[in-house]
């Protein structure tokens, strides 16, 4: 099966010229396949850690203390009004020098790989998106709710996360699904740093193979499909997340 | 119930000089209440005089401005007093019901145990079907809070607190906002729970009922007690003016 769609596709180029290389070279198929594989993990990670970071985002600019709320403002200020590309470069050539260890030869060789820097940077990008979603989730749950939480002998912190953080997650799901379709597009910024995602392995292979329309073809209907099937995904979630009575 | 009884141990909420103000305006102004072990306590009054304020005091919700609140010998507003022994002692019925909309019927009789106590499944979930039978709820576990009418809404609002095996109920006009039809199904519940010698505080509209279930009747207009007597007695013999023209309104 897999080998009459190669051989098609080598028939394809060799009748038309149009090289759908990653699909009949056996070289090519399994680099491009890394790449999708690394994007796809780094969108898994990066969407794991900027629901935590909003879910913990979201709990410190309810906090009492105002040093507190005053800084997780100015995180999401900060990270806003920014590119994510300039972050990135900011933290791989601005932070990642600093951050290295001397080897045997007496090089200098960072700690911290491209891969690692671009997930974080995801991460905390859409973090403060989250962060935002999340809070506007929180104060849609009525206060008198919490209250009834708190009156069981909840503290604050398990009113939040039995209570309060489950509603606000119902109310804001469409929106954080939004963020974190973003998310998965941006992790083809990581692009820039040579992290050997989607984009960057299609570089590799339309150097080689010199067929650029044909490998934008394939980049574009990967994120198609890739995005798609995390849309199906989070419309499950949502389903299983539904509850009576709850609009959502 | 027997006036002695009531008197002999010290009451298990003492209220005192109790003072509280909004912005700037006092809402509480010297409150002093007891109630007894087993006592059923009622508080009525109009509108705005402060009866949610001093629920909310009682269970630690809200915190006071001056004078004291004791629950069984727990200083409610002392910062050094365990919350988790207070609220434990203390179970609160809100006139919105104020379930989690997320959670079945069973899970939301079964959460606070489950992570507030830290008690063993089992044992929580046959209290919590206990107490779905004693709030005439079978067949109702696996719904959600949306799914349910305003009284049983209620009734599941009982028996969560009722899970945590408080010493007393405190009900903040648990009646109030149900139709007229399904607001003797909850005072059947509440009427029953006085009758196993639950201690109760009651703020209530419902006049009838008060005369009924209540030991002792408070009045309260703008964050003052203004008279307060054994249930029968208040409304057979108000004394002060403002008590005899809001029974004269209300009755
Ligand atoms: N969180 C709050 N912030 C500001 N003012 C408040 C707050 N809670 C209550 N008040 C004010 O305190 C006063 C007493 O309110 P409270 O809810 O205790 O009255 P109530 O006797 O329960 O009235 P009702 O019978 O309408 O429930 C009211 O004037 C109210 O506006
Ligand atoms: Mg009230």
């Amino acid at each position: 099966m897999m080998e009459a769609l190669a051989r098609w596709f080598a028939d394809l180029h060799e009748r038309t010229g149009i090289n759908l290389v990653v699909f009949y070279d056996p070289f090519d198929a399994a680099r491009f396949f890394r790449g999708v594989l690394l994007t796809v993990e780094m969108a898994a990670l990066c969407i794991v850690a900027s629901v935590l970071i909003g879910a913990v985002g979201a709990w410190l600019q309810g906090s009492r203390w105002r040093c507190v709320r005053a800084l997780v403002n100015a995180y999401v200020e900060l990270v806003r009004n920014t590119p994510s590309m300039i972050q990135l470069y900011f933290l791989f050539f601005g932070l990642g020098p600093y951050i290295a260890a001397h080897n045997a030869h007496g090089q200098a060789e960072p700690l911290i790989s491209g891969f690692t820097w671009a997930v974080v940077c995801f991460s905390f990008y859409t973090g403060a998106f989250n962060t935002e979603t999340f809070r506007a989730g929180i104060d849609a749950v009525p206060r008198q709710t919490e209250e009834a939480a708190e009156s069981l002998g909840y503290t604050r912190l398990g009113a939040y996360l039995y209570v309060v953080l489950p509603l606000a997650l119902r109310i804001s799901f469409p929106a954080l699904s939004n963020n974190l379709v973003n998310l998965i597009k941006m992790t083809s910024v990581a692009y820039a740093i040579a992290v050997p995602e989607i984009l960057y392995v299609s570089n590799q292979i339309w150097s080689d193979a010199l067929n650029v329309p044909e490998m934008m073809n394939v980049v574009l209907v990967s994120y198609v499909l890739l995005v798609s099937g995390f849309n199906a995904l989070m419309a499950r979630i949502e389903r299983r997340l539904r509850v009576p009575g709850l609009g959502c | 119930m027997n006036p002695s009884a009531a008197t002999r141990r010290p009451p298990l909420i003492r209220c005192r000089e109790v003072r509280k103000s909004f912005n700037g305006v006092e809402v509480l102004r010297g409150v002093c209440l007891d109630v007894a072990r087993g006592e059923v306590v009622c508080i009525i009054g109009p509108s705005g005089s402060g009866k949610s304020t001093l629920l909310r005091c009682i269970n630690g919700l809200a915190r006071i401005d001056g004078g004291s609140i004791h629950v069984d010998g727990l200083d409610v507003h002392d910062p050094a007093t365990d919350r988790l022994a207070l609220r434990r002692k203390v179970g609160m019925v809100f006139q919105q019901y104020n379930l989690f909309p997320h959670k079945t019927v069973l899970k939301n009789i079964m959460m606070a145990p489950l992570h507030v106590l830290r008690e063993p499944r089992a044992e929580v979930e046959a209290r919590a079907r206990a107490l779905i039978a004693k709030v005439r709820l079978q067949g109702k576990e696996d719904a959600y809070p949306g799914e349910l009418s305003g009284g049983q809404q209620q009734r599941v609002a009982i028996a969560r607190s009722l899970a945590m095996r408080p010493e007393v109920m405190l009900f903040d006009e648990v009646t109030a906002a149900l139709d007229p039809e399904t607001v003797s199904e909850v005072l059947v519940t509440i009427r029953e729970l006085a009758a196993e010698g639950m201690t109760c505080v009651l703020v209530t509209h419902e006049m009838g009922f008060a005369r009924e279930v209540a030991d002792h009747v408070y009045f309260t207009d703008a964050g003052l007690i203004v008279e307060h007597a054994p249930a029968a007695d208040f409304f057979n013999r108000p004394h002060d003016p403002r008590t005899q023209a809001f029974l004269a309104k209300v009755l």
